[in-house]
């Protein structure tokens, strides 16, 4: 785990018209840790991934990626890099299976026809990788998959590839409490496998159980970036309702104050 | 809360289980009651209408009569092949009979009119399918119009196309004798049998080269009994099938002889293979139903969507040619209604009856033949029966009614179980 943040945001302004949605907006993301990226509604998180994935031009503002500037034009530049995004809506097929599923756009082949052993094999190992116990076969459907199943599946064809940083938009907003569990044990997995992960997410719950740092976004700025032992419950309502919280947030530092130099104690010390 | 949300698939299970023969059919019914159905009624439908008719009129089961069925239903079967891919996206394509019309009439016209020979002109009937499925593909795709409307319009338009190649209602016969054998002769028994050999030995070896390769990698296999039951099954169906054809058939022998699997099943034989091959086996036959199950998602994995949708069209119409072509075959002419009529919707019934949802995502080739042979043994067992052409229409559109019900109900039922 380096000290250099694996991707960092800088200065990022977009604006929808007249409009400025993100304004001077800074991100880092370690390795090995997960980042939760916080905000009221229309905060700018969602645009913010969309940035971040390719999907939407930024005007102004650098990508480090490793240290290194690159530029990120649309989504293939963003999966070249490693960069992986799961959607809140996880688009899945109903109709295929998980395998298909997770192989969806890039299958393996052996000069035309597919090579379905190896992707079945791969699926399989990687769902090994991440600890899942949850599925009976992988060649059901998704129509039959439960919702924290199917977050699994998604998550999981985020990291087949070989993704360096996996960005996840609310996984357990539509979930119970016992599936909330399980998908947040395997975003704790990822991060314990070295990758760089965001989670996006409402929920104050979640975000102390499995975060290690936390990023707040007021009105499309970033109000403080901190370690999440650093900060209590109270402040971060705080800092997503009014932009501010005692010495954190505007005017008081405005989201300079990263103290995510060097990794937290402990991967999964805060749950 | 776990283990009582989601009864068997959270309990932890053991993946590397061998499946056991009862274990695979318990799977298989508690996917049907899941609402997987795939071709069963299709299936059951056959057997028990099969079985009606033969009680009600003997010469139903005639030998005869079982060559027949092939010629009868081969060009609506191929029609309806075309027809699931489209199916598969959830569109549907309205103009599907009248482009076969369209492509006869340019057969027609090539080969009688112009004289060229009848490769030449089947090259011009299925080049003719490609660009009106192109034509039909680029709107829905490009321009955005649903393609209930693209198609509607075509429908109309190649029926007015129709008459203008046959110059206002003449009709055009074809007497070219490869093109007249296509739907009216036979192959000799001996390649009958030879052909079917070929069939099982084939499928018998892609069945044994998956099962190895997964059992190499420690993949989970299906048993090998079920794997040896599907091989002996086809065997079966297929024995049975040419044994009943390679049967003389002429009621004088003396004058001509009638025996052997009429040319039009291997004809669709080859391209039902060629139809499943792409959709489960090319990465081309899995996006197309990925765009069917969920658009969006195809898209952001990378998929060409609109090239998938013009795609689709292009098959459904190079397939309703061929269609065309046989239908061309089969009444040695082409007139203004061919590819008219009952065609298009016995066509979209026999891909339904055979289990493609209307609603996308789900369907297979194989479905329209076996859809296919319930559409042909319902007009044949009825035009037995003595029933008038009126019934037909009325029994064939409650059918289509029942099938698409069914589609309907067992959506429901998989979004029900799916739901947990």
């Amino acid at each position: 785990m380096s000290a250099t943040p694996l991707l960092e945001l800088r200065g990022i302004d977009k604006s929808f018209g007249p409009v400025q949605v993100l304004r001077d907006v800074a991100l880092s993301a370690f390795p090995g840790q997960v980042t939760a990226l916080v905000g009221d509604n229309g905060a700018g998180k969602s645009t913010l991934v969309k940035c971040i994935s390719g999907i939407y031009p930024t005007d102004a503002g650098e990508f480090l990626f490793n240290g290194r500037p690159v530029s990120i034009h649309n989504p293939r530049d963003a999966a070249a890099l490693g960069i992986e995004v799961v959607y809140q809506d996880l688009a899945l097929c109903d109709n295929l299976d998980i395998v298909q599923n997770m192989f969806l756009g890039r299958e393996k082949r052996r000069s035309l026809v597919l090579d379905e052993p190896t992707m079945e094999q791969m699926a399989a190992d990687t769902l090994a990788g991440l600890s899942v116990r949850t599925v009976k076969s992988l060649r059901q459907q998704v129509s039959s998959l439960s919702g924290g199943q199917r977050q699994t599946v998604a998550i999981a064809k985020a990291v087949l590839w070989n993704s360096k940083v996996v960005i996840l938009d609310e996984p357990t907003a539509a979930l119970g409490v016992a599936q909330t569990a399980q998908v947040l044990e395997l975003v704790r997995r990822l991060a314990d496998n070295g990758l760089a992960v965001v989670l996006i997410s409402h929920n104050m719950n979640d975000v102390f159980a499995v975060s290690d740092r936390i990023a707040a976004l007021y009105l499309g700025q970033m109000v403080a970036q901190v370690k999440t032992t650093d900060i209590t419950h109270a402040q971060i309502v705080e800092l997503i309702t009014a932009g501010r919280s005692g010495a954190l947030g505007l005017n008081a530092g405005n989201g300079s104050n990263d103290t995510g130099g060097e990794p937290a104690a402990a991967p999964g010390a805060a749950r | 809360m776990t283990s009582a949300a989601l009864p068997d698939q959270e309990s932890v299970a053991t993946p590397a289980a061998v499946p056991t023969l009862t274990s695979h059919v318990r799977g298989y019914l508690s996917r049907v009651r899941g609402g997987e159905i795939g071709a069963l009624p299709a299936v059951l439908g056959l057997i028990v209408l099969c079985t009606v008719f033969a009680i009600m009129r003997p010469s139903f089961l005639t030998t005869a009569n079982f060559a027949n069925l092939f010629t009868q239903g081969a060009a609506v079967t191929l029609i309806a092949m075309g027809l699931v891919f489209v199916l598969l996206l959830g569109e549907i394509d309205l103009s599907a009979g009248f482009a076969s019309g369209v492509c006869a009439a340019v057969l027609a016209n090539v080969v009688t009119v112009l004289g060229y020979p009848w490769y030449v002109a089947v090259l011009a009937a299925v080049l003719t399918g490609v660009l009106i499925g192109s034509v039909l593909g680029m709107l829905v795709a490009k321009i955005g119009i649903p393609s209930f409307v693209v198609t509607l319009a075509g429908f109309l338009a190649f029926q007015g196309i129709v008459l203008l190649l046959m110059e206002e209602g003449r009709n055009i016969s074809v007497r070219d004798p490869v093109l007249v054998a296509i739907a009216n002769r036979n192959l000799p028994p001996a390649l009958g049998w030879a052909l079917a050999g070929l069939a099982v030995a084939g499928y018998a070896a892609v069945q044994t080269t998956r099962y190895r390769s997964r059992a190499a990698r420690g993949l989970v296999t299906d048993p090998l009994t079920v794997v040896l039951a599907r091989v002996v099954g086809l065997a079966t169906v297929l024995g049975t099938t040419v044994y009943l054809l390679n049967q003389e058939r002429s009621f004088n022998v003396l004058i001509n002889s009638l025996k052997g699997v009429p040319i039009v099943v291997p004809l669709i034989a080859v391209l039902l293979i060629a139809g499943t091959f792409v959709l489960q086996r090319t990465s081309y036959g899995r996006h197309v139903y990925a765009v069917g199950g969920n658009k969006e998602a195809a898209r952001r994995a990378g998929i060409n969507v609109d090239r998938i949708r013009i795609s689709v069209f292009v098959i459904c119409s190079a397939m309703a040619a061929i269609g065309g072509i046989v239908a061309a075959s089969r009444a040695n002419s082409v007139d203004p209604n061919t590819g008219g009529s009952n065609v298009l919707l016995y066509a979209v019934g026999a891909a339904v009856i055979g289990g493609t949802s209307l609603f996308g995502g789900k369907g297979r080739v194989l479905d329209a033949v076996l859809g296919g042979a319930v559409v042909a043994v319902i007009d044949n067992g009825m035009g037995l029966m003595g029933y008038s052409s009126g019934v037909k229409y009325v029994v064939t559109g409650v059918v289509l009614l029942l099938a698409a019900s069914v589609d309907a109900l067992s959506r429901r039922r998989a979004a029900a179980s799916g739901g947990r």
